[in-house]
């Protein structure tokens, strides 16, 4: 009996310890939610949206500049990542399949989706920045891009795999060519998972911040010229948050929240928009 | 007549059968192309962090990694602060997030009411996609003043006079230190590492676990005796996906760890890690030696995380691939 009551109480301490476990992790969650919407709601208004970054000092100020250079520079992160991303994908999921080559290519995906995002930075910078002559909105985008691209390729080719294999037999049986059947059936019937992927990547990026400190850097003023260097919300969100000044300060808390509401939304879009597929 | 109306769209398929067979080609090197731009990523980043740190490892060669040394006036420069800073704020999350992440993979799989599986899941997944920069500023004007004004004069109370231990805790509380940085990256940690435990744990054969929970086991035990070592490889697979993530993170340490060329050897005083030094340093730095060390350092963390995340990605392929025995 006495083995039967140790036996008990060993399982109710660790489910219990298990229990507390998952608690503080949801308490972590709301704790940091928390913060941010009571001191982020606090820094929104009108000219939160309407005005420029403010100089040193000065009273006021918003973040017009950064939040179009960060829509800016993720856009066309977007429209280099996914054409790029996608194709790989295809390759993977219907060419190479079980080759070496596409072994090695899904092996280094994997790693490039957690590899340190500061040193795509400094690759970037190396690349871009110290030969073409200084900072740029362009080479964040290739900064980031860089970060998304592994994103795209990975959910991609997952979702190609899923497809059944007598549907491309079906295709390929009356006629098509193969890259008719890549795109025209087996893509289009994955479109959910390719943009849910997609959606991922955008999310992904939108919080990044290490990989632009030195490629996009950022512009105290209003610019939408992609060859200069160019405002962003992560940016100005470091930069402001480390700085003596008050409104700076709460300024950041702004933009965090328009961060976090802006990948939050994406996450739970994406897996709305995933679950729909599922159900068809 | 009829012998044209024969022949004639014989010739038209043989023609678009050329076509197809051009245009698959095209698409084939095509894709194969883009593939290609992965890998050449890969390549492109360690070559050119190589070739932009050749000057610091021509000076100081090897002994680059274990100089404890960092000072731009005298134009000095070692890895081994910030090795020393990385490594240690990373050990101290793994050593907070493993037995959590445990801890929620095990109710999640085993305890958890079915009605909120679902929810809970997407909860701690969530939590995955906050920016860093998000738990940054949090670790910086929430935590590390609760922490300084709260727990770390207790900490210090209770442990700073046991031997050995007690030096660890010395120094002023100041909030702001390596042991910060270090419980900063757990919270950030926490969601992969439980994700992977989770998704591993739901490999294992319900057969195998009812038959256990059969002969009378209670949860525990089952998990303890029979999910675990089920799903060992697994575990430590997603155990070393924490450590590659923890290992590389900019933003959330930047903000908390202090940004201190120096190793004191208490976890309350400010440290920096590889990529805080980057973050820090890199935008300002000097043509020469100084930017060259950036780059070496940059190589050093590089080839560190590749060989932690090749190592996991190898151990979790091998885990779940157990499934089909």
């Amino acid at each position: 009996m006495q083995l039967y009551t140790r036996r008990v109480l060993i399982n109710r301490l660790g489910i219990g310890l298990s229990m507390v476990a998952m608690a503080f992790g949801l308490m972590a969650l709301m704790w940091i939610l928390w913060t941010l919407f009571s001191k982020g709601f606090a820094a929104l208004s009108w000219e939160f949206f309407s005005q420029d970054t403010p100089a040193p000092g000065s009273e006021g100020g918003g973040l017009r500049n950064a939040i179009v250079g960060s829509m800016m520079i993720i856009g066309v992160t977007t429209l280099v990542s996914t054409p790029i991303g996608i194709l790989a994908g295809i390759y993977l999921a219907e060419f190479g399949r079980t080759s070496k080559f596409a072994a090695v290519t899904r092996f280094v995906t994997d790693i490039m989706l957690s590899a340190p995002s500061i040193v795509i930075g400094l690759f970037v910078y190396a690349l871009m920045v110290a030969t073409l002559g200084g900072f740029s909105g362009w080479a964040g985008s290739v900064a980031l891009s860089l970060i998304a691209i592994p994103v795209v390729v990975r959910t991609t080719e997952n979702m190609l795999r899923l497809v059944p294999a007598t549907l491309r037999e079906a295709a390929f049986a009356v006629g098509a060519p193969h890259w008719k059947v890549s795109i025209s059936i087996t893509l289009r019937a994955v479109k959910a998972g390719v943009v849910t992927g997609v959606l991922l990547a955008i999310a992904r990026v939108t919080g990044e911040t290490a990989p632009l400190l030195f490629t996009a850097l950022n512009n105290q003023f209003f610019s939408t010229d992609m060859s200069q260097p160019m405002g962003n919300l992560p940016v100005v969100i470091y930069q402001f948050a480390m700085s003596p000044y008050d409104n700076w300060i709460s300024l950041a808390w702004g933009g965090a929240l328009l961060i976090a509401l802006l990948v939050l939304a994406i996450n739970i879009g994406a897996r709305i928009l995933f679950r729909q597929k599922d159900k068809l | 007549m009829h012998e044209a109306a024969e022949v004639a769209p014989v010739d038209l398929h043989a023609a678009k059968i050329r076509v197809f067979k051009l245009q698959d080609m095209i698409f084939h090197k095509v894709t194969l192309l883009f593939a290609l731009v992965v890998l050449a990523g890969l390549a492109g980043i360690l070559v050119s962090l190589a070739v932009e740190a050749m000057p610091t490892l021509r000076t100081f060669g090897l002994s680059f990694l274990w100089r404890n040394v960092w000072s731009v006036p005298d134009d000095e420069y070692g890895a081994l602060i910030a090795i020393y800073g990385t490594l240690v704020s990373s050990f101290i999350a793994l050593l907070i997030a493993v037995p959590v992440s445990f801890g929620i993979a095990l109710f999640l799989t085993e305890t958890c009411p079915a009605w909120l599986k679902r929810p809970l899941g997407t909860a701690i997944e969530l939590l995955a996609g906050v920016p860093s920069i998000i738990y940054g500023i949090w670790g910086l004007f929430i935590f590390a003043p609760l922490f300084a004004e709260h727990v770390q004069p207790h900490l210090q109370k209770v442990l700073g006079d046991v031997p050995v231990i007690g030096a660890w805790f010395a120094g002023p509380p100041i909030g702001i230190g390596i042991l910060t940085a270090g419980i900063v990256l757990s919270l950030m940690v926490i969601p992969f590492v439980a994700s992977v435990m989770r998704d591993v744990f739901e490999t294992v054969p319900p057969v195998l676990k009812e038959s256990v929970y059969g002969v009378g086991c209670t949860t525990w035990e089952v998990v303890w005796n029979i999910v675990l070592p089920y799903t060992r490889v697994g575990v430590i697979g997603g155990i070393m996906l924490g450590l590659g993530r923890a290992l590389g993170e900019t933003m959330a340490v930047t903000f908390v760890i202090g940004n201190a060329n120096r190793i004191t050897g208490s976890l309350f005083s400010p440290g920096n890690s590889i990529a805080s030094v980057l973050a820090n340093e890199f935008g300002e730095a000097d043509p020469g030696l100084h930017i060259a060390s950036l780059f070496a350092l940059g190589l050093v963390l590089f080839v560190i995380t590749f060989i932690v995340l090749a190592a996991s990605r190898w151990l979790i392929a091998r885990g779940t691939a157990r499934q089909g025995r």
